[in-house]
């Protein structure tokens, strides 16, 4: 639910990284943040539990400049990955704009992307929205593990299973080396803005 | 979907929030919806706060309490209040999209502040219902 103050000019657009859990959407998260600090004025915020796992959410706010005289202020979001905070994922996709699906290459991950990807279709449809009607990416993260013979899903396996019938664009990514993540963070803000814009006119 | 407030509307509500609680010595005040975002903030000179965060947290906050409240059989907690040493906050919800953040030092007492919230909320839904009915 974007939100679009004609006073001072600016529009406010909520954006969730979504995915199974370890999947990496802290890391692109914290990867935005080392990269753009100068345009992020604050902190990171994470709710983590004692392990290091996401238990809440992590919240990045993050300055992208003036489009169309509006300046555009967009709040990344990451969702907890694991089965059992579903409660929470559901809370943190409350009028969300665009989604990035960050899903494991790992081959021994793929049951759960898949389930990850129908968890996700379940609860935007809680708030009568459709998958395939909201500004989504998918990006298929930690394919740098494929130089130290870990073996990895082939992207036409995760095309097949993930992206058959939503045909989103799609990134070979590394969170952790960076690749791919502004890539697929600048996309997902293109067709988010883009949608807002459509539904202005 | 995707929302508006014109400068009248927003104007309107900055002046109820001002005379109602700026006024009795809160330190900050943010209208909020649920989803994170921040319709107006207001802060009293001095004190900085990082709303965009504190937005983001009392949002998902609320929605965690309301969700607590639907376990235990309640329909919700319209009210929610968290006491600290020097500063306390307070959540007042507005409609069912909106929450109202107050955050006062000592020298504002919670009867006080909770009066002037329900009077601040009274006003700011005649100019919420005329903004998003426009």
């Amino acid at each position: 639910m974007a939100f679009i103050n004609l006073k001072k000019k600016e529009v406010q657009v909520k954006i969730v990284y979504y995915g199974p859990g370890r999947g990496g959407k802290t890391t692109n998260l914290e990867y935005i943040f080392k990269k753009f600090q100068d345009r992020i004025k604050t902190d990171m915020v994470t709710i983590k539990t004692q392990g290091d796992r996401t238990l809440f959410f992590d919240f990045l706010p993050l300055g992208l400049g003036q489009i169309k005289g509006y300046n555009i202020k967009i709040q990344l979001y990451t969702v907890p990955g694991q089965v059992k905070y579903n409660a929470t994922r559901k809370l943190v996709l409350m009028g969300v704009d665009g989604l990035v699906f960050v899903a494991d290459s790992l081959v021994e991950r793929k049951q759960q992307n898949i389930e990850s990807l129908s968890n996700l279709r379940e609860n935007l449809a809680s708030y009568k929205k459709d998958i395939s009607e909201i500004p989504l990416v998918l990006q298929y993260n930690k394919r740098d593990l494929a130089k130290n013979d870990i073996p990895l899903l082939p992207v036409s396996v995760l095309q097949e299973d993930l992206n058959s019938k939503l045909n989103a664009q799609a990134f070979e990514a590394s969170a952790v080396e960076g690749k791919n993540v502004t890539e697929t963070m600048k996309q997902i803000i293109f067709l988010t803005v883009a949608s807002l814009e459509r539904e202005l006119k | 979907m995707i929302y508006s407030m014109g400068q009248k509307e927003l104007d309107g509500i900055e002046d109820v929030l001002k005379d109602t609680l700026i006024e009795i010595g809160v330190q900050c005040v943010c209208l909020i919806d649920m989803a994170g975002n921040i319709v107006v903030s207001l802060e009293k000179g001095e004190n900085q706060h990082d709303i965009y965060s504190l937005a983001a947290l009392a949002a998902g906050n609320f929605g965690a309490v309301n969700s607590m409240a639907k376990i235990i059989g309640e329909e919700e907690f319209s009210l929610l209040f968290h006491k600290g040493d020097d500063v306390s906050i307070h959540f007042s919800k507005v409609f069912q999209d909106f929450l109202l953040i107050s955050i006062f030092g000592q020298d504002v007492s919670l009867g006080f502040l909770r009066l002037k919230v329900s009077e601040a909320i009274e006003k700011i839904k005649d100019l919420l219902t005329l903004s998003l009915n426009t």
